[in-house]
């Protein structure tokens, strides 16, 4: 039998579109192998630093494909920790996240292009009402299987926010006018 | 001059204790508005706070001395009062007591929930009782709707007072000003 050069380009296709079905994996907040961690100048002297403390999140990652992967991180705005109660009520008021209007922020990957171990995610942050698109420089740490059965992936990204992208106005002064994110995530394969 | 309070009237320790107070719990909660909107490059921006603190414990303290104190004291004779006065009075004055300890215990918890102590001027520390990181946002909301529920029955007592006052022609007032007519 003779195959057309139609029907070959059809089956070629066919062959390369199969595979890319992306495994999902839960970011593992469970047992916190997962942070959201973040800095800003304190008055140009030092960096304080918090994290939000709740969240949930899951990404699609295929070894073979990695181009075709997925995030998405749902935060719990009220969990803001500094480590210091009176501030972190202060952060959760009307001068910052405004957590009784606003209790989560997401964020929702639109592109991910991947350059050896490094990756550029862009995507959806929503936060403090405001939706925009950011970029987030992350790099993979590693995966494979885990110890006790599962299969892991592991990432790290950075990404800078200005405060008033997000008409987060209350003035810290010249130099705290960005928050540096650092996002630590491992997801376990569902 | 009477220390103790009388049938007939309140001595200086419950007149004293009661215009401190007056004078610190306003003063209070005009504070706590004023600090919680100042800038961050406002000169009082950590000094408010922390006067709002240490005054809010020498407030539990002298709350918990006055209730003890009028436990341990007759209470002078409200007969000029009506009988649904003198249930109302009754009711506002025993309810002014836990909604104080309730307002400045929310207020302590709050301020401890990370474990730090609050330091009271520089004179004293209290410790952390209860360190429970989170707590202070429901601490926090208590506080603040304590505080204004606070200045609606001081609003309410200050009226019933003024109207037992000027309306009324009773001693009400004055008693809590001056004390007893025999002393």
């Amino acid at each position: 039998m003779k195959l057309s050069a139609a029907s070959l380009a059809l089956i070629a296709a066919l062959f390369s579109a199969a595979p890319v079905i992306a495994a999902d994996y839960v970011i593992d907040t469970d047992r916190a192998h997962a942070s959201i961690n973040f800095r800003i100048k304190h008055l140009g002297f030092s960096w304080l630093t918090g994290r939000f403390d709740k969240f949930k999140g899951t990404f699609a990652f295929d070894e073979a494909n990695p181009d075709a992967s997925k995030v998405k991180v749902e935060i719990d705005t009220d969990s803001v920790n500094t480590n210091h109660a009176e501030r972190d009520n202060h952060l959760r008021g009307k001068d910052f996240l405004d957590t009784a209007k606003f209790p989560t922020a997401t964020f929702e990957s639109t592109s991910v292009k991947v350059d050896g171990d490094k990756a550029t995610i862009k995507g959806n942050l929503t936060l403090h009402g405001v939706t925009k698109e950011i970029t987030i420089d992350a790099a993979r740490v590693g995966g494979g299987s885990d110890p006790w059965g599962g299969q892991r992936e592991g990432f790290t990204g950075t990404t800078t926010l200005p405060l008033k992208d997000f008409d987060i106005n209350f003035n810290l002064g010249p130099a705290s006018q960005a928050v540096d994110l650092t996002l630590e995530v491992e997801g376990v394969r569902q | 001059m009477q220390i103790r309070d009388t049938a007939s009237g309140y001595g200086l320790t419950t007149r004293a204790i009661h215009w401190i107070m007056a004078v610190a719990i306003i003063g209070m909660y005009v504070l706590g508005l004023w600090m919680v909107d100042l800038n961050y490059y406002s000169p009082y921006y950590q000094s408010a706070p922390n006067l709002h603190r240490s005054v809010g414990i020498l407030l539990l303290i002298l709350l918990t001395v006055r209730f003890g104190w009028r436990l341990a004291n007759v209470h002078p004779a409200d007969d000029e009062l009506s009988t649904a006065e003198r249930w109302a009075a009754k009711l506002v004055h025993w309810g002014f007591y836990p909604l104080l300890f309730a307002l400045m215990i929310s207020g302590y918890l709050m301020s401890t929930a990370d474990g730090r102590p609050i330091e009271v001027f520089d004179w004293f520390k209290v410790p952390a009782i209860i360190e429970d990181k989170g707590m202070e946002k429901t601490a926090g909301e208590i506080h603040e709707t304590l505080a204004n529920i606070t200045m609606l029955v001081v609003l309410l007592h200050a009226i019933a007072a003024l109207k037992h006052h000027f309306f009324d022609r009773s001693r009400v007032l004055t008693r809590m000003l001056s004390g007893s007519p025999k002393s």
